[in-house]
This record gives structure tokens, C-alpha cells and sequence, in this order.
């Protein structure tokens, strides 16, 4: 891998490009298979659109951890706090006669406002440091939150404003808020990291100080990031609340959420969209098969995600898929002969090609120290 | 404490260093004989620390081996160089900062080599450390941190002493009082391997001198060999320097 | 009185947070991450207990002798294979899967365990008090406080003084110059997690007889261990006593105000020295 350049090319012979187009095929196939899901209710018993609900939900919530952590670098492990105050946020909403489905895009935003002040606090930490203060930063949440006695304190509050309805259209329009919040997610996530932002946390990620040399806002890429992973969950946690229609404070907060996202995102693929999709098919899948054994799954699942951290650090995605994206963000330089190009293959590289913003395809090189 | 058969205590042999995908040394070979001061100079960039980061094991060459005292310790790492013979004065002092001046030196004693060096020797060479043992490394002047540094490879017992930039940061004076200890250490026969930026002090104390450009070797002799004009061109790159003898055209 | 008791409570509990920090704080000054684990593995010592206590039926105290030398070995061949290989890949994989440890073990013990309280035995010692003054203090209380005590002079005197302290400090001040002193830094680390993991076994059998645990308590031992050292300022031993202190006596006035406000408290206090003054009350020139 020693192709040094001998002599500067001429300016023509560069180019930078998307990594890939993406096809009209993916678009059509994105589009089919969300149509199918829609329809799904219409076909299913209660029982699977219950179950495809909770799927959506980690979804959901994996896509924002990777987000926060593969591709913006920050470990949180208290993410929980957001899932729990989007569910709160609906309850309180609801409590003051806010139809609860109504009350889930409010509760996004006041998630993200909520995560204004945090992030101000938080985001001067990094590593370590920033994972254990998110940790307590989700712990005081469960703690404030217990002593209102008014949202049940610790014991549990009901969900008012959905008793009147059919449980079936109910069941079927929670679910089809899940799928909008999953695809929402996942379009924002796509979109937000195919613009800008994802070529200046690419550049953050690469070297800090020189990508502030060149002016780029870091502080304000990384807010961004959190404001958007808060939203995010927060979404999510208002799912949470409507499908189990009771909310009880440390079930909400409970760091299990994280862990389950965090699994996910490993075994699935840090820092690449199609990630935390295969990991939550994956995941959920196990957790299916093996909910009867209660604590076990859990083991099982951590210590394949400690394997896959070590040995696989690019996941089953990373592993299976290769190159592939299904969700390009990524860019590629072609130098050389082969810049006059227009359509650029993302499954056979130019030798002398560098791939940046690609996440996945660095994480595998992660540097020591 | 010399070898008869007049082989070279530390050899490098076609050493090629990536950093990245940067070539930062390409073929550089070299050899240093016992007892002899041997210096490297060259611009910034050239790969001086790089070649001496490389023979202590801090860098994996990706081609090329290094040899001391005929053995190839190429795949040893470099706590295992050091137990072999290899003591590195790396670039900046790099002393312990929350330990003394004394903690520092008697770090380096904690796996040395049978040998003369231990720290009253030490102490003697550098009589103002005595007094000054229990002094925190950070409050000592960089000149002071440099001699610390040097005493710290030195009770290690090395066969070879690399020394890296030992002029970096520090006033001329200084300087001149640092390379002023080179001739004990020669007489009581430790072999020196230096990189230094300044070619002035590097040719008032080296026996043979080889000069790098952008990884490569351009000259490699006794300083008597050459003219300045000679040094200057090999230094910069300038029409007129001729890679040395057995080495690649550049 | 009762708010004097209250905070000399306070203060003595500060001692066993001080011990839970040490070890969080030796390792991350020394490798410079933090195991998310380290609660989680003084919950293991706290179980380890339990379980020897019916089936070798040696006194409580005595398990410190078993616990201590096994955590050690754990310690140090952990370091060397998973969070060795961690390491090598970033910082980054070493939460991750210091977070799976977590996870695994607080399921493990669920599973061996069940989710019920349980405490350790040790008889009339945990009622006992004794007077000074007015005030009512329990023995067991200012015995946790001496061992903390006892425990950070020890590893104070052992960094400064011994051959592997200084080993210690200096693969912490600047690992490449240590290598090339000689020091195989792998090993070093392996130290410092075998004398982490040493404080962490006495920190959870210390706990276990002062209250009751279960599976789950990991998390918060966690917290407050870190919240101890980032108080009182990382880099310093006595710092983390004096984060400790702060911390345990927050908690007790907290608690005063509301029995439910006790942890509340303390971590709002933990986000306030975030806030205002990172580098936490001794900290200096090695702030984070």
C-alpha cells in the first residue's frame, strides 16, 4: 500500500465525488418496503404490530446512539434520560388533555430544548469524563422526576386520553407513529450527514485542531449532534409511553435503554447508517427467542457485542457488507487516469482513491492514543 | 571495551518508515563503529528522529533491519532494545514530570544492564545534580532537563547512546556546555549516535557524519571529506549532491 | 446535634467513597480510561462474601484475605488480554466494552443471585457506637474510615517509594520515554489494575457490611466513586478522599432535607464543580 506520489497530478486529474449515487433503485426499494410496513396493521394480529413497534423504537434509538458515538465520537451512556423525558413530557401533556399523539412531535422539541443546558454543560467532556456525566445526567432526571407526585412519583402513572379508543385502531396507529418516527429518524440522520455536517465532523474526527484552524465550528457541529440524538430519543420515549400506555420513572430511566443501544450499534456496525439496522434485526430477534430466559439474553448479547467490540470493531454490516451503502455519505478523491469519471464504483477502488467521511471504513484503523 | 573484529556495534540495513502512507524513510542504511561520535543532520523533515525513533523501537520499519552487535533485533520492541543495548535520549527531554531529578535517573537503573554507570557515576559527571537531587524534574532549566535525560539512558548501561536533538530549545551556551560532557563520555568508551539540526556543533564532535533529505541519504563520511559547500548542498538538496556510494538514486 | 450527626455521617461515608475512587482514579491516571465496571466488580467482591461466609464460614473480615489476592490476579490478567486489546484499538472500545462488562456482570449476578437485598453478617458491629461528645458515631462507620485511610496511605507510600510505584508513575507521565527506559508498559498496567482491582475487593466487602446490596447497586457505586474523584481532583490520592468527603457529606445533608433527596444532592454537586470548577477542589496542573 506504498503508491507515493511522485509528482503533484495536474488540478484536472482530481476530482472529488460522492462515494455513491444514490440509485433511484434504493430510493424505489426504501420506498416499497415502508409502504409494505404501512400496511402491515391491516395484515397482522396485535401481537406482531406490538412487537414491530418496540423494533421501531430501538431503531430509533440506535440510529441516534450511533449518530452521537459513531460518527460524532461521543460515548453517552445516559441517553435513557431523553427516552424518559419524552415519555414524561407526553404524560404531562396528556395529564392537561393534549391528545397523546398529538403531543409526541411537542415532546421531541422539548426534549431538545431540554438538551440545550445539558449540552452546554456536557460537551466541554470528552470520553470517559463525557460517558459518566451523561450517566448522571440521567440519573438526576429519574431522581427529579420521582418526586412529583403528580406524575407518580416512583411507583407509576397511567396514560390518560386513550382509553375511549378502539384498542385495535389504537395498537395500529401507535405503530404507524413508530414507523414515521424510525423513517424521520433515519431521514434526518441520512440527510443531516450527507450535508455539511457530516463532512465537518469527518474533519473532527480526523484532527480536532486543524479542522478549527480552518474555522470549522466544532463546538456548534457537536451541540447539533446531541440536540438532534435528545430529539431523537425523545421521540422514541414517547412511543415508549403510548404502546405500554403507563409510564413508571425508573423503568423509563433505566440504563438498560443505553445498553441495548449500544449492543445494537456494535454488533450491527459503529458508524455507518446500515448499522444499527442490521443490529436491531439482530438484537431483536435474539431478545424474541430468548425473552423467556429474562437476564440471560442480556449476557449473551453484552459478550457478543465485548467479542465484536475487539475482534470485529466494524460489525456485521461492516462485515457482510463490505463497501456497499445503502445510505451514502461518504466521499471519495479520485486521483489519477480515472478522475474524468462520472460514475465512480464504490465496490472496486481506485488504488490510489482516499475514502473520508466514511465513518466505518476509519473505525477500523482507530488509532492507539 | 572494543571489538577487535572491527564490526559495527549498530547497523542499519535498508530501513524503510511509513508514517501513514508518508514514506518518511526510504532505504537509509548506516553503520556506527565502536567509540566513534557519529552524527546525522539534515533539514526538518528529513527523517532524523524518524531514523532514530526506528533503531530504538518506537517505529516498526516496514522493510529494511537493524542490527546490534551483529544481531538482528529488528522484531523487538523497545523496552526489549534497551535490555539489548539500545538507549534512546529522545527529542525534548521527555523527562518524568511528577518525579525528581533523582526518581528520573533511578528509573533508568530499574532495568539496566550490567555495567560502570549507576547514579553516583552519574553524578559525578554532572557534579550540580548532587545538590539538586530532590528538586521536581519540571522546575529544572531545559539544559538541566537535557543533561537528567541524558543520565537517565546513561546508568542503563548501552552498548550504543543515541541522542536526539540535543541542541532543541536550548541557548547556545547551554549547548555548548551539553556537548562538552561528548568527549568524557567517548573516553570512558560509550559509543554516541546523535541527530542534530546544527551542523556546526554536529561536525565539532562527530567522527563521521551522514546527512538525510526527505528520507534519504545524500552523504555519509568524515567530516574532512567534505567542503562546506558540499555539506550545504547535501543538506538542502541543491544541484551538485550525489546520493552516497551504494545507496539509491534519489 | 442531629445536623452534626448527620454530617459526620456524612464525612465517615466520604471514607468509603474515597476507597471506591482509588482505584478508579489509579487506573485512569495511569492508562487514562475509565473502566465502567468498577462498581460492578465491587457488587462481585461484595457476593464473593456472601458466598464464602456459609460455605467456608470464616468471619466477614477474613474474606478480604480471599477477595483481595484473587481480585488482584483478576486485575492483572484482565489487563493483560481484554483490556490490553481494548487499548490497542482506542479509548473508545475500552468504554464499550468496559460497558459490556458492566452489563454482563450485573446480569450474571441476577441470574446467580436473584434481584433480593443482601448484606453481609458480621454481627453486634453494625449497631455498635460509640460516644464523643454529644455525638452518637458508629463503629463500624469510623472503622471503614480508618481502613480508607489506611488503604490511601498505603498506595501513597507505595507510589512514591517502591520500585513498581515509580513504574507506575512513570508509564503515567509519559509511557514512550518508560518504554525506552525499559519498562514494558503492558506489564505496568497490569499492576495497576491488579492494586485497582485490590481496592476495589475491599471497597465492596467494606460496603457490603455497611449496607445491604443487590445485582444492580453497581451503577451507583460507580457513580459516586467517579463523582469522588472528579470533586476532589484527579491526580491526587488525597483528593479523591477529600471528593469522598464532600460528596458523602452533601449526601447527608441532602438527606436531612429529605430522605429522598440524599443522592440528589450529591450528584448536583458533582455537576456543579463540573460546571465551575473542573479540574474539582486539589486539582491543578493535570486536569482532564
Amino acid at each position: 500500500m506504498s503508491s507515493t506520489l511522485e509528482r503533484p497530478p495536474a488540478l484536472d486529474a482530481i476530482r472529488v465525488t460522492r462515494s455513491s449515487r444514490p440509485r433511484r433503485w434504493t430510493l424505489l426499494l426504501g420506498i416499497a418496503v415502508v409502504a409494505v410496513l404501512a400496511y402491515l396493521p391491516y395484515l397482522a394480529y396485535a401481537g406482531t404490530t406490538d412487537t414491530l413497534t418496540d423494533f421501531f423504537v430501538l431503531l430509533t434509538m440506535s440510529s441516534m446512539w450511533n449518530l452521537l458515538a459513531g460518527y460524532a465520537g461521543m460515548v453517552s451512556v445516559g441517553q435513557q434520560a431523553f427516552i424518559g423525558l419524552g415519555a414524561y413530557f407526553v404524560l404531562i401533556l396528556a395529564q392537561h388533555g393534549v391528545e397523546p399523539f398529538v403531543a409526541i412531535p411537542v415532546a421531541t422539541v422539548g426534549c431538545a430544548v431540554i438538551a440545550i443546558p445539558i449540552a452546554l454543560l456536557l460537551l466541554r467532556l470528552r470520553g470517559g469524563y463525557f460517558a459518566i456525566a451523561t450517566w448522571v445526567v440521567a440519573e438526576v432526571c429519574l431522581q427529579v422526576i420521582s418526586r412529583f407526585n403528580s406524575l407518580g412519583g416512583g411507583t407509576g402513572a397511567p396514560l390518560p386520553g386513550l382509553d375511549d379508543m378502539d384498542p385495535t385502531i389504537r395498537t395500529a396507529i401507535t405503530y404507524w407513529a413508530s414507523l414515521a418516527v424510525a423513517v424521520a429518524a433515519l431521514a434526518v440522520i441520512y440527510l443531516l450527514l450527507r450535508g455539511r455536517l457530516g463532512l465537518v465532523l469527518t474533519a473532527i474526527r480526523d484532527n480536532e485542531i486543524g479542522a478549527r484552524s480552518l474555522g470549522v465550528r466544532v463546538a456548534r457541529a457537536r451541540r447539533l449532534v446531541f440536540l438532534v440524538a435528545a430529539a431523537g430519543c425523545g421521540a422514541a420515549g414517547t412511543i415508549v409511553i403510548i404502546s405500554a400506555l403507563n409510564v413508571q420513572a425508573p423503568a423509563a430511566f433505566t440504563v438498560e435503554w443505553s445498553a441495548n443501544m449500544i449492543f445494537v450499534t456494535i454488533i450491527g456496525g459503529i458508524g455507518t447508517i446500515e448499522g444499527p439496522i442490521v443490529g436491531s434485526i439482530v438484537f431483536f430477534a435474539l431478545q424474541q427467542s430468548l425473552s423467556e430466559h429474562g437476564a440471560l439474553y442480556l449476557i449473551i448479547v453484552g459478550l457478543v457485542a465485548i467479542v465484536v467490540a475487539i475482534w470485529a470493531p466494524q460489525g456485521l454490516w461492516g462485515l457482510i457488507g463490505g463497501r456497499l451503502r445503502l445510505f451514502p455519505v461518504g466521499y471519495w478523491l479520485r486521483v489519477g487516469p480515472d478522475a474524468g469519471r462520472t460514475l465512480p464504483s464504490p465496490d472496486r477502488p481506485d488504488e490510489t482513491a482516499f475514502l473520508a467521511g466514511d465513518a466505518a471504513a476509519e473505525r477500523g484503523g482507530e488509532h492507539d492514543g | 571495551m572494543s571489538r577487535s573484529d572491527g564490526s559495527p556495534v549498530l547497523e542499519a540495513r535498508e530501513l524503510t518508515v511509513l508514517h501513514g502512507q508518508l514514506p518518511a524513510l526510504q532505504g537509509v542504511s548506516l553503520e556506527v563503529r565502536t567509540g566513534e561520535a557519529y552524527a546525522i543532520i539534515g533539514a526538518n523533515g528529513a527523517g532524523k528522529s524518524t531514523l532514530l525513533r526506528t533503531l530504538a523501537g518506537l517505529h516498526r520499519p516496514a522493510a529494511g533491519s537493524v542490527l546490534l552487535d551483529g544481531v538482528d533485533v529488528t522484531a523487538r520492541r523497545a523496552e526489549e532494545r534497551l535490555a539489548a543495548g539500545i538507549a534512546l535520549v529522545p527529542e525534548g527531554r521527555r523527562l518524568f514530570g511528577s518525579m525528581t531529578l533523582e526518581e528520573n535517573v533511578l528509573v533508568g537503573t530499574y532495568h539496566a544492564r550490567e555495567g560502570t554507570w549507576d547514579v553516583d557515576r552519574v553524578f559525578e559527571l554532572f557534579p550540580w545534580m548532587a545538590e539538586r537531587r530532590r528538586q521536581s524534574a519540571w522546575q529544572l532549566s531545559g539544559g538541566e532537563q537535557q543533561a537528567v535525560a541524558i543520565a537517565r539512558a546513561l546508568v542503563a548501561n548501552p552498548r550504543i547512546l543515541l541522542l536526539d536533538e540535543l541542541s532543541l530549545g536550548l541557548s547556545p551556551a547551554v549547548v555548548r556546555r551539553i556537548y562538552g560532557v561528548l568527549p568524557e563520555l567517548r573516553s570512558a568508551g560509550v559509543t554516541i549516535l546523535l541527530v542534530e539540526q546544527d551542523v556546526t556543533q554536529a561536525l565539532a564532535v562527530a567522527s563521521r557524519i551522514q546527512c538525510l533529505l526527505e528520507g534519504r541519504t545524500t552523504l555519509v563520511g568524515a567530516p574532512s571529506e567534505f567542503t562546506p559547500a558540499r555539506i550545504e548542498a547535501a543538506y538542502f538538496g541543491l544541484a551538485g549532491a550525489t546520493p552516497a556510494a551504494g545507496e539509491e538514486a534519489g | 446535634m442531629n445536623w452534626v450527626n448527620a454530617i459526620v455521617q456524612g464525612i465517615l461515608l466520604g471514607g468509603l467513597y474515597a476507597l471506591f475512587g482509588c482505584g478508579l482514579s489509579l487506573l485512569f491516571g495511569v492508562m487514562g480510561v475509565i473502566n465502567l465496571a468498577h462498581g460492578d466488580l465491587a457488587v462481585v467482591a461484595a457476593y464473593l462474601a456472601v458466598v464464602m461466609l456459609p460455605s467456608i464460614g470464616i468471619a466477614a473480615p477474613l474474606s478480604f484475605l480471599v477477595a483481595i489476592p484473587l481480585f488482584a490476579l483478576l486485575g492483572y490478567f484482565g489487563q493483560r488480554t481484554l483490556i490490553q486489546k481494548s487499548l490497542d484499538r482506542g479509548p473508545f472500545t475500552v468504554l464499550l466494552v468496559t460497558f459490556g462488562i458492566s452489563v454482563v456482570i450485573e446480569n450474571g449476578l441476577l441470574e446467580l443471585f436473584s434481584a433480593d437485598s443482601h448484606s453481609l453478617n458480621i454481627g453486634s458491629f453494625t449497631s455498635q457506637s460509640i460516644q464523643v461528645g454529644r455525638l452518637s458515631v458508629g463503629v463500624l462507620s469510623v472503622t471503614v474510615f480508618v481502613v480508607a485511610v489506611v488503604v490511601l496511605l498505603g498506595l501513597q507510600y507505595f507510589l512514591a517509594r517502591a520500585r513498581a510505584g515509580r513504574l507506575i508513575r512513570a508509564v503515567a507521565d509519559d509511557r514512550e520515554a518508560a518504554q525506552l527506559s525499559g519498562a514494558d508498559y503492558r506489564h505496568v498496567f497490569g499492576v495497576a489494575a491488579a492494586i485497582a482491582f485490590a481496592t476495589v475487593a475491599v471497597a465492596g466487602i467494606a460496603f457490603g457490611m455497611y449496607s445491604s446490596f443487590n445485582p444492580s447497586i453497581g451503577t451507583s457505586r460507580l457513580l459516586f466513586a467517579f463523582e469522588a474523584v472528579v470533586i476532589g481532583g484527579l491526580g491526587s490520592l488525597w483528593g479523591t478522599l477529600v471528593g469522598g468527603i464532600v460528596l458523602g457529606v452533601a449526601q447527608a445533608i441532602g438527606a436531612k432535607i429529605n430522605p429522598a433527596y440524599g443522592i440528589l444532592a450529591g450528584h448536583l454537586v458533582f455537576l456543579a464543580v463540573l460546571a465551575v470548577r473542573p479540574q474539582g477542589i486539589t486539582g491543578g496542573r493535570r486536569s482532564e
